[in-house]
C-alpha cells in the first residue's frame, strides 16, 4: 500500500466510526460502559443450543451418521485403527475410484496401518487441482447437522478440503460432538494450549459440493469435492492414542467420555 | 450498477409478459418456500432463536463502533489489513491498488452482493483486470452480462436451456457436437472452465456473511465450494464487507447461522462454512500471503438511528424474496438495482436515494409474509411504509393520488357527510349493478375494472338500514 | 346454543368498515346476529373508516385526523369488533405506532387497541363460541386474508366454527396464505401484478374444487369475486361472517339479484 492509500483509510476510518457514533447519539464508549462487551467477547456465553443433540453419547454418534448422510456424505463405521487402510481401499474399489491419494503430512495418520494397504498410492502434502482423491483429518464432527470440522495448520492444508473430486476424512467417534458451540470450546483449548489465537482457516462441511443455480435442481460437486466419505473409527487403540497429539483427541469439555 | 428501479412499473410489465422468465420462476414459488417450511419445522427451537438472533444484532449495532474497532484489532493482530471505506467510489479504489500491488492480471470472485452495489466487475475490467465470478450463478449471469436477479440464486430467471446457449456462446472452443442437455453437464463444464480459472488467479475476493469480533474472522458460506477456492489459492485474499456484518462472537454466530441456511435454501447448514483469520502462517503449505479487509459504509451508518436502523440486521438470506408475491411474479431484475423484494424495497431507497427507488417501497401489499420469515424479524412492512411517509413529507408521488386521498379523508373525517355520499354511492351502483351483480367498467376505476369485474354493492349501506332498523 | 357459558354480558361497539357499509351490508347484520349469540350488546357508533387508506400510502397526518374520531367514537364501548382482519390490524397493531409520537393520543390509542379484535377471532378467543347454529349445503374453500394471519393470529378460528355448519365441507385452498393481490391502493396503483396475483390465486380457488370461497376482509373478497366472475369461473364468494350466521341465502358477492 500507498503512503497515501494508508492516510486516506486512517481519515475514512475516523470519519466512519464518528458517522456510527453521532448515529447512535454518543462518543466513544468509556470504560464502564465497554466492560460488559468486553466481558461478552471473553466469555463467550453460548445461547439457545437447540435440544436435538442431548442425548447420550452413542446416540449422539448415530444422530451424526444420520445427519451425515441425509445430506449425501457416505459413511463407512469401523471398530479400529487397523481397519482403515481396507476401509479405504474397499471405498475406491466399490466407487471405481483411482488408488492415488494425496494424503494430509499429518502425523496423526500415520497412526494406520498403510504398509497393510500395498496397493494404495499414497503421497503426503496439499492438492495441486488435479489429485483424484484426499484424505485427511478432522477437529471435530458435529452431530447437529452431520458437520465436519476442519482446521488449517502446517500439517493440514485445507486445498485437501476442496480441490479433489473425492475426499476421505478419518474421523475418530471421541471426536464426534452434540452441537457448534462444543467444539468451538475444543478449538479454542487446543489452540490456547499451543499458544496461539484462531487457526487461518476453520472448515464446516456438511456434504459433498452442491449448487442449485440451475432451476434450482440440486447438482453434486460444484466446485469442489463430489463425494465426502467419512471413515468413522469407533474405537481408540491404547498405543495409537499416545500419538494423536496435534488436536484430534477428545478435550476436558466434551459431553462424551 | 446504473439503476433502473425509476421504471419499475415498465420493468415489472416486461416481466410479466415474458413466458420464459414466468416459467422460471415457478421453480423459486415451488423450491425455496417449501424446503424453508420443512426445515424450520424440523427445528422446535427456530422461532426462539429468532427472536435471539434479534438481539444479538440489536445489541451488535448498538456497540457498532467497539466492536469494529475491536474486530480490527483482532484482524491486525492475526496479519491481517483492514481498510475502511466510506463510500463505493473509496472500496473500488482500494480493491484496485491491493490487485496492482499483487500484479494481479485475473481475480476470481465469490459471490459478493457488495461487490454488485459498488459495481466491482466493470471497474476493474475498465483497468484491464479481469473479474471472473465462480459461483456457478454469478458466472453464467456475467457471460450474459446481466445483474443478478436474487441475492443467493443470482440466475434463478433464467432456464436450463438458457444455460445451454450462454455456454454455447460463450465457450468458444466447446465442440458442436458436445452435450449440455443435462443440469449435470452444464455444472462439469464450468467445473472444468472455472478450475483453471481458479488455479490461475493472482487475487481472489470474497463477501462475507459475518465478522467476528472476539477473533478478527470472516466467515463465509457457500455450497459450491467456489468461495474457498477463491480465498485459499491466490496470494491475495480481498473480503468485502459492509460494517454491518459484524457480531461479538463464535458462539452468537453459531447461533445465527442455525437460522441462515434453513431460511435461505432450507438446508440444515450450508455444504460450507468457512472461518478465515488472517492470512497463511509460517509452515502452511496453502493459503493466502495476505489477508485484506475492505470495510464499507456506502449509506449504512446513515440508517443506523433511524426508522430503517433494523434493516441493518439483515443477513441476506432471501427468505423474503422467496415468499414475496410481488417478487414471484415480476422477478429480481424488476426492482432495477442491486437488492431486489422486500429488503431491496427498504435498502434500496436508503442507498440510492428515494428519488429513484421510489416505486420499490410501493409495490407491496403489505401482506407480511416477508416480516414472518424473515429470520432476522426485520419488521420489512413496516420500514416500506416509513419510505412512504418520507415520500409524502417531500410531496413526491402522482398528483392524482394525493387529490384522491385530500378528498377522501375530507369526507372520512366528517361522518354525516360521508354517511351521505356512501348512500347516494351505493344505491346508484346498487340499482345500476343490480341486474348482473357486477359492473365490466366503470368510470374512474380502470385500475379496477381493467382487469377484474367490481361486484356491484347491494344497495343500501349498513349505517342506513341499521338507523332504520333503530328507528323502529 | 351452548356457546359461552362463561362470558359475561358485554358491550361491543361494531366497527362496520367502510366496505362493508358500502359493499355488503348483510356482512355488518350477520356479525350483530353472531355477537349477539355471543351474548354480547352491539351499538353501531358514527363513523367512516378506520383511516388505513392514508396511513398505508404514507400520509400520517391524514391517517391520525380519521383514526382520532375512531377513538373518540369507541370510548366507551368493551370491545370494538370489525369483520375484517385489516382494519382490525388497524385499530390493534397500528393505532398505537401511529400516535406513538403523540404522547396526548397515544394511550387513547393503546386502550383502544387493546380493546380491538377481529370478529371471528373474537367470537372464538375471546367470548368462547364453539359452534354456530347455521346450516350451509356444500364444499367451502377459505382463503386467509394477509392482515388477519400475520397481525391478529385468525386461522383456525373460522375453520373451527365453519366445521359446526350443518352440510358444509371444507376443502383447503393451495396456497390459502399468499396474498390474493388487493393490498388496498396497491390493486389500483400496480393494476398489472395485482392481476398475476389474483389470476393465480382464481386458479388455485378453481383447483380446490369447492363451490364457494370465503374470507374475512371485503377488500378480498371483492377482488377474487370480480377475477372469478371475469375469468368465468363458477364459484360464489362470499364473506365467513354470512355462512356462520346463517345468512347465505342472498346473493354472493357479484351475483345477480334475482329478487
Amino acid at each position: 500500500m500507498t503512503d497515501a492509500q494508508g492516510k486516506g483509510d486512517k481519515s475514512a476510518r475516523s470519519q466512519m466510526l464518528g458517522a456510527v457514533r453521532r448515529a447512535l447519539g454518543r462518543g466513544p464508549l468509556d470504560a464502564t460502559a465497554a466492560a460488559p462487551l468486553e466481558r461478552r467477547l471473553a466469555d463467550h456465553p453460548a445461547n439457545l443450543i437447540p435440544a436435538r443433540t442431548d442425548r447420550p453419547a452413542p446416540a449422539v454418534l448415530d444422530l451424526f451418521v444420520q445427519m451425515a448422510e441425509a445430506v449425501s456424505t457416505t459413511v463407512d463405521r469401523v471398530a479400529d485403527e487397523r481397519a482403515v487402510p481396507a476401509a479405504v481401499s474397499e471405498y475406491l474399489a466399490r466407487y471405481n475410484l483411482p488408488s492415488d491419494i494425496v494424503m494430509s503430512p499429518d502425523p496423526v495418520l500415520d497412526v494406520f496401518p498403510w504398509h497393510e494397504r500395498p496397493l494404495l498410492s499414497i503421497h503426503r502434502g496439499r492438492s495441486q487441482g488435479d489429485d483424484p482423491v484426499s484424505l485427511t483429518p478432522a477437529f471435530a464432527g458435529i452431530a447437529e447437522t452431520g458437520t465436519l470440522m476442519l482446521e488449517s495448520g502446517a500439517d493440514r492444508p485445507t486445498t485437501l478440503n476442496f480441490l479433489p473430486d473425492t475426499h476421505i476424512v478419518v474421523l475418530f467417534a471421541d471426536q464426534v460432538v452434540g452441537p457448534y458451540e462444543v467444539a468451538w470450546n475444543r478449538l479454542r483449548a487446543q489452540q490456547a494450549a499451543a499458544g496461539g489465537g484462531m487457526p487461518r482457516t476453520v472448515n464446516f462441511v456438511t456434504g459433498p459440493s452442491r449448487t442449485g443455480d440451475i432451476e434450482q435442481k440440486i447438482q453434486l460437486g460444484a466446485h469442489g469435492p463430489r463425494r465426502l466419505h467419512i471413515v468413522l473409527v469407533e474405537g481408540r487403540s491404547p498405543a495409537a492414542g499416545k500419538e494423536s497429539e496435534g488436536g484430534i483427541g477428545p478435550a476436558a469439555d466434551g459431553p462424551r467420555p | 450498477m446504473q439503476s433502473t428501479s425509476h421504471a419499475f412499473k415498465d420493468n415489472a410489465q416486461r416481466a410479466l409478459h415474458d413466458p420464459r422468465l414466468q416459467r422460471a420462476m415457478e421453480n423459486l414459488r415451488h423450491g425455496f418456500q417449501e424446503r424453508r417450511r420443512v426445515a424450520a419445522a424440523a427445528l422446535p427451537e427456530f422461532e426462539q432463536l429468532r427472536d435471539i438472533a434479534r438481539d444479538i444484532k440489536n445489541h451488535t449495532l448498538a456497540n457498532l463502533d467497539w466492536y469494529l474497532e475491536r474486530y480490527e484489532e483482532k484482524v491486525l493482530a492475526s496479519g491481517g489489513h483492514v481498510h475502511w471505506c466510506r463510500t463505493a467510489a473509496e472500496a473500488r479504489e482500494t480493491i484496485l491498488a491491493i490487485c496492482r500491488s499483487a500484479g494481479a492480471r485475473t481475480v476470481t470472485k465469490g459471490k459478493s452482493m457488495i461487490a454488485e452495489e459498488i459495481a466491482l466487475n466493470d471497474f476493474l475490467e475498465e483497468k484491464g483486470i479481469e473479474p471472473v465470478e465462480t459461483d456457478l450463478g454469478e458466472y453464467i449471469i456475467q457471460l450474459r452480462r446481466e445483474p443478478p436477479s436474487h441475492i443467493i440464486a443470482p440466475a434463478v430467471h433464467l432456464n436450463q436451456d438458457d444455460v445451454e446457449d450462454t455456454f454455447r456462446r460463450s465457450h468458444t472452443d466447446l465442440p458442436a457436437d458436445r452435450s449440455l442437455g443435462e443440469a449435470r453437464e452444464l455444472c462439469d463444464e464450468a467445473r472444468t472452465i472455472l478450475r483453471s480459472k481458479f488455479l490461475a488467479a493472482d487475487v481472489g475476493i470474497t463477501g462475507a456473511n459475518f465478522l467476528i469480533a472476539e477473533t478478527g474472522s470472516s466467515i463465509i458460506v457457500t455450497n459450491e465450494g467456489n468461495g474457498d477456492l477463491t480465498q485459499t489459492l491466490p496470494k491475495v485474499h480481498v473480503v468485502l464487507a459492509s460494517l454491518e456484518k459484524v457480531v461479538p462472537t463464535l458462539e452468537d454466530v453459531s447461533t445465527i447461522l442455525r437460522l441462515l441456511a434453513r431460511s435461505a435454501t432450507g438446508q440444515e447448514f450450508s455444504s460450507y462454512t468457512t472461518v478465515s483469520t488472517g492470512p497463511r502462517r509460517p509452515g502452511d503449505l496453502d493459503g493466502p500471503q495476505e489477508y485484506h479487509v475492505v470495510l464499507l459504509d456506502n449509506g449504512r451508518s446513515a440508517m443506523l438511528g433511524t426508522e430503517f436502523h433494523e434493516m441493518l440486521r439483515c443477513i441476506r438470506c432471501s427468505a423474503c424474496m422467496n415468499h414475496c408475491p410481488v417478487y414471484s411474479a415480476v422477478g429480481g431484475h424488476a426492482y432495477g438495482w442491486v437488492y431486489p423484494g422486500p429488503m431491496g424495497a427498504v435498502l434500496t431507497p436508503g442507498l440510492i436515494g428515494i428519488d429513484e427507488a421510489g416505486h420499490l417501497p410501493n409495490a407491496s401489499t403489505f401482506c407480511g409474509r416477508c416480516e414472518s420469515v424473515c429470520p432476522m424479524k426485520i419488521p420489512l412492512p413496516k420500514m416500506m411504509r416509513h419510505w412512504r411517509e418520507r415520500q409524502v413529507e417531500r410531496g413526491l408521488g402522482p398528483a392524482a393520488a394525493r387529490w384522491g386521498l385530500g378528498a377522501w379523508a375530507f369526507l372520512a373525517s366528517r361522518p354525516a357527510l360521508y354517511g351521505l355520499a356512501a348512500k347516494l354511492g351505493a344505491g346508484v351502483l346498487g340499482r345500476l349493478g343490480r341486474r348482473k351483480g357486477r359492473f365490466a367498467a366503470l368510470p374512474l376505476a380502470g385500475g379496477w375494472t381493467g382487469v377484474r369485474d367490481m361486484p356491484a354493492p347491494e344497495g343500501r349501506t349498513f349505517r342506513d338500514q341499521w338507523a332504520e332498523r333503530n328507528r323502529r | 346454543m351452548e356457546n359461552t357459558p362463561a362470558a359475561s354480558p358485554c358491550r361491543v361497539g361494531l366497527f362496520v368498515t367502510c366496505l362493508v357499509d358500502l359493499f355488503r351490508p348483510t356482512v355488518g347484520f350477520a356479525a350483530v346476529k353472531l355477537l349477539e349469540d355471543a351474548g354480547c350488546t352491539v351499538v353501531v357508533p358514527q363513523q367512516t373508516c378506520c383511516g388505513q387508506p392514508a396511513y398505508n400510502s404514507g400520509d400520517k397526518a391524514r391517517a391520525k385526523q380519521v383514526a382520532r374520531q375512531v377513538i373518540a367514537a369507541f370510548a366507551d364501548v368493551d370491545y370494538v369488533v370489525a369483520p375484517s382482519g385489516s382494519c382490525g390490524g388497524m385499530l390493534h397493531e397500528h393505532y398505537p405506532e401511529l400516535f406513538a409520537d403523540e404522547p396526548e393520543t397515544a394511550l387513547a390509542a393503546q386502550h383502544l387497541a387493546k380493546r380491538s379484535h377481529e370478529l371471528i377471532s373474537f367470537l372464538v378467543d375471546v367470548r368462547g363460541m364453539k359452534r354456530v347454529d347455521a346450516r350451509f349445503e356444500g364444499a367451502v374453500t377459505y382463503h386467509d386474508s394477509c392482515s388477519g394471519l400475520r397481525e391478529l393470529g385468525v386461522k383456525q378460528q373460522p375453520r373451527q366454527l365453519l366445521r359446526s355448519v350443518e352440510g358444509l365441507s371444507i376443502r383447503e385452498l393451495p396456497g390459502a396464505e399468499t396474498c390474493c393481490g388487493f393490498g388496498g391502493t396497491f390493486c389500483v396503483k400496480y393494476p398489472a401484478i395485482s392481476d398475476r396475483m389474483v389470476t393465480d390465486k382464481a386458479e388455485d380457488i378453481r383447483r380446490s374444487g369447492a363451490g364457494t370461497l370465503l374470507a374475512g376482509d371485503m377488500g378480498c373478497l371483492l377482488n377474487m369475486a370480480g377475477k372469478l366472475s371475469r375469468l368465468g369461473v363458477p364459484v360464489a364468494v362470499r364473506h365467513v361472517a354470512e355462512v356462520l350466521a346463517d345468512m347465505a341465502d342472498r346473493p354472493s358477492i357479484g351475483a345477480p339479484d334475482r329478487k
